[in-house]
């Protein structure tokens, strides 16, 4: 071998191993990885986030806080927590953590072409991904659907003995209320929660699918569930006649639409992978996600165009109250307020 | 030897004795410093709520929440002390066909989760459950209008659930206080004319009493620290009146004071069982001879028998049927690739846990007993105070401390070294660690406790007369005796690791499941039947410990040989 050629392979070499430093370099800087925080269930997520590990190679490190802390955590770990990307079941909680300070924005073409406006916050400081809507569920049976127009007839005499409900100091009764006064102001929610309660037929209690349950056995005609339980239901054999034995009743078409619950996510403030994040929100508004979301949990897809699951195509088109999400941020508290002055959960 | 030298030994060795007991004093107040650390943080944070919550609670929800609160205390309170002392006193000192099974399966509903157990009696006894289902088809009635059938979903059902899967801390406590005993004075009492009945009630429990407060408040505490059972029953206690503050109202110091308060409530209820014995001592003055046990024959041993099978039966037959009917009707479902490492990792942090905690708890109670003034040993008491906190609030409070900590070392060694050190110990194990220890302290102090108590301190004289140290003395003599206590501490503080949930929520690593965590996210969700399989494991998981340690508890019974 000549002193030449041994040069230029050596060169070679060293070229070669420069580019492989190059390229590596930035991955033993940061590990190509993003951190999670959620409070959504493991077995609804995982196979989500999954997808992305496998589109783009890019780990995914999940804590399921589910639960009350996740917010303090984030806040106690300061400016070195590991969280890049924060994912919850209700936007009202994302924009609490906007007010508080931890998230930063983010302006990402895909996402903005991704998400309508309305699911999201102009300033990109949040993202709704998916929403599931709050109908009535009616007995098919004892109920003409034509009986139900608005949620406000709920309140009407002629439910007496006839409504029921979870707890009203649970979210997504919250969530409603918060809505309503909204719309209507808190006098009139106010009334009309009350008229709620004593229309219904046993003190609020047990859980949505509980109240479907109870249609069916007959304690009550009809009760206030969320739309991704009819597709659980439906899959199961046990439960299968429950969720045959009701219609679904979405309410208020001509006015604000039906109520819904927005799921989202934020980056967060000192996210230490923020490309990874903006990556992963890219991900999750897109097509594939959004299917897997709408297959997989009965939910809507914000993302315009893409494919609803066969249980949601059922139920048509209905006219959404897309000002919801807003307003359960705003008056959760005062919801809370109400229920607990007008003793909710005592009963009729 | 020269006078001076002997006056100089003599002074270098009280010095020492009292370097010992500053030894313990220090170090015993040191853990409970640490231990107590959440507490104060949860202090800390009810001195600033975001608006004062208390006029609107006062007019509205509170004095319901503290209605609902007391009733359900002392439901359980009675509830626990009934089937606790008295399954306890029939498997220790009476003798009747099958004493032996009872003697550890009266145990084992401990390890349900008392939300599982609300959920499977739920589905059986509601409205739409099949008892109620098959009434209807049998008297032809229709609506809830047509028949009265009591309520599950109620203050009571709470309390029933509560005290099926929480008396068993009763029955441990008082059994090892029972096994420890001493047979002269119960035969004593039986010479002096008392029946069996008589003996139990003016001998046996007056002086297992210190053990079977500590497990009557132990169970109080864990009923007010529970937030999964009322809610699901819609019962408005004071935990849920937290949760709705912090959560809701977005008031995190609110849901804090309100804590306080549930806080003050215990302490009140353990002042004023205190200040109820003062001055009574519970020791024995001889124990090494084991009673022998009262022959029951005839209806006695039916009865016996009825008395302690109704608890098995309803606290872990019936919901553990209903468990493994749906584990094997859902089993493809509810199988996942990480039920291994689940149950890995709940062995591991749970011994881990139990190991730790057991270990303080005897540091702190020696040390209590060694320090004569009555102020080191209410101090230590409170070491207990982290059992009655739900798990999510104590959780708030770990975290904030120990973010502070990361963050200021960070920032030290950043500016002194140029190294970032990050989050040390948040989001790791350790801190997982820390707030089982902080969480369960309660359980292994109150236990070894009692059982030291119940050790005349004459004992100890007597050892350090022969030449013991302090260290010298538990370990000859405390530790031996307190096999028993030390046993049960470390079941109370093992299963009951097993099942946490909230703190193991919020404060986990990335990327780490428990079988509880595993089981809740389908319970959240109101899929009872797929997280049956996981419920079941953690009752398994948690028994075999349960059962090897009822065995050791009960061969300490010294002539244990005569069952």
């Amino acid at each position: 071998m000549s002193i030449k050629s041994l040069f230029a392979r050596s060169s070679k070499f060293a070229l070669t191993a420069s580019v492989a430093a190059a390229t590596l370099m930035p991955l033993a800087v940061s590990a190509n990885e993003v951190n999670v925080y959620t409070d959504r269930q493991e077995f609804l997520i995982a196979p989500l986030l999954q997808a992305f590990t496998e589109a783009t190679g890019t780990q995914v490190n999940v804590v399921y806080a589910s639960g009350a802390g996740m917010e303090e955590r984030i806040k106690a770990e300061g400016r070195n927590s590991p969280v890049d990307v924060v994912m919850t079941v209700d936007v009202g909680r994302l924009v609490d953590m906007v007010n508080d300070g931890l998230t930063q924005p983010v302006s990402s073409e895909v996402i903005e072409s991704n998400i309508p406006a309305e699911f999201r916050a102009e300033d990109g400081s949040w993202f709704g991904l998916t929403f599931r809507a709050r109908p009535i569920y009616a007995s098919k049976e004892r109920v003409d659907p034509s009986e139900i127009n608005s949620y406000l007839d709920l309140a009407d005499e002629q439910w007496k003995g006839r409504i029921c409900t979870r707890p009203g100091d649970h979210d997504y009764n919250l969530g409603l209320l918060a809505a309503m006064i909204h719309h209507h102001g808190e006098e009139v929610a106010r009334e009309w929660i009350k008229g709620v309660k004593a229309n219904l037929a046993q003190s609020p209690q047990g859980n949505d699918r509980g109240q479907v349950q109870n249609i069916y056995t007959g304690l009550c005609d009809v009760a206030i569930v969320n739309t991704y339980y009819m597709g659980a239901m439906l899959a199961s054999d046990e439960q299968r006649p429950w969720a045959e034995s009701v219609n679904l009743i979405f309410p208020d078409q001509d006015t604000v639409g039906t109520h819904i619950n927005m799921s989202g996510a934020i980056v967060a403030r000192y996210a230490p992978n923020f490309d990874q994040a903006v990556q992963l929100l890219e991900f999750l508004s897109d097509d594939l996600a959004q299917e897997m979301y709408s297959a997989g949990n009965t939910e809507y897809p914000v993302k315009p165009g893409v494919q609803w699951s066969e249980i949601v195509q059922m139920w048509g088109e209905p006219k959404f109250d897309a000002e919801s999400p807003a307003a359960i941020a705003d008056y959760k508290g005062l919801a809370l307020r109400i229920m607990n002055e007008v003793d909710f959960n005592a009963g009729p | 030897m020269s006078s001076q030298s002997v006056v100089h030994k003599g002074y270098l060795s009280s010095l020492r004795s009292r370097l010992h007991l500053d030894f313990w004093t220090f170090g015993s107040l040191l853990i409970a410093l640490i231990v107590l650390l959440p507490i104060f943080a949860v202090f800390y944070l009810a001195m600033f709520p975001t608006e004062n919550i208390w006029p609107h609670l006062i007019s509205t929800v509170l004095p319901g929440y503290i209605k609902n609160t007391l009733w359900l205390m002392l439901g359980v309170c009675i509830g626990t002390f009934i089937i606790g002392t008295g399954t306890a006193w029939l498997v220790t000192m009476c003798r009747f066909p099958g004493r032996r099974v009872f003697e550890w399966a009266l145990l084992i509903p401990l390890a349900m989760p008392a939300y599982v157990v609300a959920y499977v009696y739920t589905d059986l006894l509601n409205f739409s459950g099949p008892v109620q289902s098959l009434l209807r088809e049998t008297f032809g009635w229709r609506t809830p209008r047509d028949y009265w059938f009591p309520n599950i979903r109620s203050l009571g059902g709470a309390i029933s659930m509560m005290v099926l899967v929480l008396y068993p801390y009763v029955y441990l406590l008082s059994r090892s206080a029972f096994l420890e005993q001493s047979a002269t004075m119960l035969e004593a009492s039986r010479t002096l004319g008392c029946s069996t009945w008589q003996s139990f009630l003016r001998v046996g429990l007056p002086i297992a009493r210190p053990s079977i407060v500590v497990g009557v408040v132990l169970a109080l505490m864990e009923a007010l620290n529970d937030f999964g059972t009322v809610d699901y029953f819609a019962v408005r206690t004071l935990t849920a009146g937290i949760f709705n503050v912090w959560f809701h109202m977005r008031n995190l110091g609110g849901g804090a004071q309100i804590a306080v308060v549930l806080l003050i409530f215990i302490v009140a209820l353990i002042l004023i069982e205190r200040f109820a014995r003062r001055k009574k001592r519970y020791h024995s003055s001889t124990r090494s001879i084991a009673p022998p046990r009262i022959h029951l024959t005839g209806w006695k041993a039916v009865a016996a028998i009825i008395a302690c099978s109704l608890p098995i039966l309803l606290g872990l037959i019936i919901p553990g049927a209903q468990l493994v009917a749906y584990s094997i009707k859902f089993y493809e479902a509810s199988i996942s690739a990480g039920f291994l490492t689940y149950a890995k990792n709940s062995l591991i942090l749970s011994a881990t846990a139990a190991v730790v905690a057991v270990t303080l708890g005897l540091f702190l109670a020696y040390a209590g007993r060694l320090g004569k003034g009555p102020f080191l040993a209410s101090c230590l008491r409170l070491v207990s105070l982290g059992y009655a906190v739900p798990g999510a609030v104590l959780a708030v409070g770990i975290l904030y401390p120990f973010g502070y900590f990361d963050n200021l070392l960070d920032a030290i060694m950043f500016e002194r070294f140029g190294i970032s050190t990050g989050l040390l110990f948040s989001g790791s194990m350790f801190i997982l660690i820390y707030a089982y220890v902080a969480r369960f302290l309660a359980l292994s102090y109150g236990t070894v406790e009692a059982g030291l108590t119940r050790i005349r301190p004459n004992l100890d004289g007597a050892a350090r007369t022969l030449g013991r140290s302090p260290s010298g003395v538990l370990r000859d003599v405390h530790v031996p005796i307190l096999r028993g206590s030390l046993g049960t501490a470390a079941i109370l503080v093992f299963v009951d690791t097993m099942k946490e949930l909230p703190a193991t929520l919020i404060l986990r690593p990335f990327n780490f499941n428990t079988l509880a965590t595993h089981v809740y996210q389908y319970a959240k969700d109101e899929q009872i039947e797929i997280a049956a399989l996981g419920s079941l494991t953690i009752v398994l998981v948690g028994l075999i410990p349960t059962i090897l340690l009822s065995y050791t508890i009960s061969q300490s019974r010294s002539g244990g040989k005569n069952t």
